[in-house]
């Protein structure tokens, strides 16, 4: 109690000091917060075009029933198959008006006609994928084969940079963070010298003169941690919107509000051990 | 209560603050420190709550060998000893109150009891009237008396008091060596350096007295100066 008052002391006299500290925290937790979500989103993207069949061709718009069976039945022939189906212009109509469900305006103008056919396939051995997928790109009456493993991959490649630069521009955050910290704390400890002197001599042990240090880095962790969380919920948010149009039937929202606070919670959990940290290597630097 | 063995202090820079210097106080006594400016009174003061370590001897206070002392402890040692400071040492950011009730919150006492007492020991020295307000907007003779409040507040086992009248008036030396004379009655030992002739003379307690770091003399009931 004393020691908590004491750093609020500390605090309040030198605003210009704690709102350095606060600042850089806030960005560096801000960053923490942005790329945290990002890799989270990601990894939900990647999720979904897994959850797709792994190979769908598309066939083009006059492609007859005979035609279509003809294909199946040789696809089924190489015995690598374990699942195909065919969607049909109906069907996927009936997708296409439940994904947009909540916009009329694309839903007026679109009707089975202009949907293409499809076949969903999935094979005993990803292995053979390729293969597969080839083999359809011969036919005559396949327009188009999106092969799902060639969209994950190059997802999966872009969350690795994603999460890459995240660490890197974390780390440098993180380092700044502490030695300005460090840097700091250590100027009041140095300005409060007289003052840490007389306590000693009045029978004060050095934990009495260096908890407050040590509690006004955990407080500058926790509002920092706060602050730049609170930015990065204001910018998702703000561009959520932009991302659901954007990101269209890839359900990554409503994000859970559970996953948002554990961020929350682990950031300042975080922040409290750098805080510590930090002045604690300060009084350990300039209080002997 | 304290006792000192052949006790040296050289400083760094070679001066001698103390030699060889060898004397006991008992609980409970009186007695004044005497001997012209530089002659070691205040070196004696700070070896006393080791501020500072002897070049050669030992120094034991209570049951402490202050040579021996291990650092952890040297607060426990302080807290024992209340010391008016010569330059007064008082935070001049803080209120009166808050510097009163410093060692009181050094030694972890609660807020409300801590209070209490340094509403008590103000109300003793006679200045409770100006505990809101900041040492700057007080009197020389006003801010001794602080220092004596704040030296008193943990009731401590020895008062060390260097020139506790230094820049008093006669009538209020007197207030304040009264004040201390009732604390020693109550069983605090009190040392007390102090260049007022009066009231070494008027006290006739035990004196004891330096010259250039030398034990000159150590009268039971002595004088200033030497008749
Ligand atoms: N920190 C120090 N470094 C070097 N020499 C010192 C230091 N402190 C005191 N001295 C020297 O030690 C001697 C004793 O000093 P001390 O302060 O004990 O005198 P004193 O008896 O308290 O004097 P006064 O009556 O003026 O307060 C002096 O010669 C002084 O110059
Ligand atoms: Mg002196």
């Amino acid at each position: 109690m004393r020691f908590l008052k004491t750093a609020w002391h500390h605090i309040k006299r030198s605003p210009y000091r704690a709102f350095a500290i606060v600042f850089i925290l806030m960005q560096t937790f801000f960053v923490i917060s942005l790329f945290t979500f990002l890799v989270a989103g990601s990894v939900k993207i990647i999720a979904y075009f897994e959850s797709l069949p792994p190979v769908t061709a598309f066939f083009v718009n006059d492609a007859k029933q005979e035609d279509i069976d003809g294909l199946k039945e040789q696809l089924l022939a190489t015995g690598k198959i374990s699942e195909i189906r065919h969607v049909s212009k109906e069907e996927a109509l009936k997708i296409y008006q439940e994904q947009n469900k909540d916009d009329p305006l694309l839903l007026e103008f679109v009707t089975a006609d202009i949907l293409p056919s499809s076949f969903e396939i999935s094979a005993k051995q990803i292995e053979d994928l390729a293969e597969i997928s080839s083999m359809i790109k011969g036919s005559a009456i396949v327009k188009e084969v999106v092969y799902q493993k060639e969209v994950v991959s190059k997802l999966q490649s872009w969350t690795d940079a994603l999460r890459k630069i995240g660490i890197a521009m974390t780390t440098v955050l993180l380092f700044d963070s502490i030695f300005l910290m460090i840097i700091l704390i250590g100027i009041k400890i140095a300005q409060k010298k007289d003052e840490i002197e007389i306590v000693k001599l009045l029978g004060a042990t050095n934990w009495y003169v260096r908890w407050p240090f040590i509690f006004e880095g955990m407080f500058y962790g926790i509002v920092g941690a706060i602050l730049g969380w609170l930015f990065s919920i204001a910018l998702l948010w703000y561009s959520t919107p932009f991302l659901q149009s954007f990101l269209g039937a890839i359900p990554i929202f409503p994000i859970s509000p559970l996953f948002i606070v554990s961020v929350l919670g682990a950031e300042i959990l975080l922040a409290i051990v750098l805080g510590v940290f930090s002045s604690l290597l300060a009084v350990l630097r300039y209080l002997k | 209560m304290i006792t000192l063995e052949n006790v040296s202090k050289t400083y760094n820079i070679g001066t001698a603050g103390l030699l060889d210097i060898t004397l006991k106080i008992e609980k409970g006594e009186f007695a004044f420190v005497v001997g012209p400016t530089g002659s070691g009174k205040t070196t004696l003061f700070r070896l006393l709550i080791r501020e500072m370590l002897p070049t050669k001897g030992s120094i034991i206070v209570g049951n402490l060998d202050l040579v021996k002392l291990p650092h952890k402890k040297v607060p426990h040692l302080r807290k024992k000893i209340g010391v008016v400071f010569q330059d007064l040492k008082l935070l001049l950011d803080r209120t009166i109150f808050e510097n009163t009730i410093l060692p009181l919150d050094v030694a972890g006492v609660s807020f409300l009891q801590a209070k209490k007492r340094v509403e008590e020991v103000l109300a003793q020295v006679g200045i409770e009237e100006q505990k809101e307000k900041f040492p700057i907007q007080l009197s020389g003779g006003e801010l001794q008396r602080v220092a004596i409040a704040r030296a008193l507040v943990l009731a401590p086992e020895i008062l060390l008091a260097d020139e506790p009248t230094g820049n008093l008036d006669p009538k209020t030396s007197s207030d304040i060596i009264k004040l201390l004379v009732e604390i020693n009655q109550k069983g605090t030992t009190v040392v007390m350096a102090t260049h007022n002739v009066d009231v070494v003379n008027t006290l006739g307690k035990r004196v004891i007295g330096l010259e250039k770091g030398k034990l000159v003399r150590d009268q039971k009931k002595g004088k200033y100066a030497v008749s």
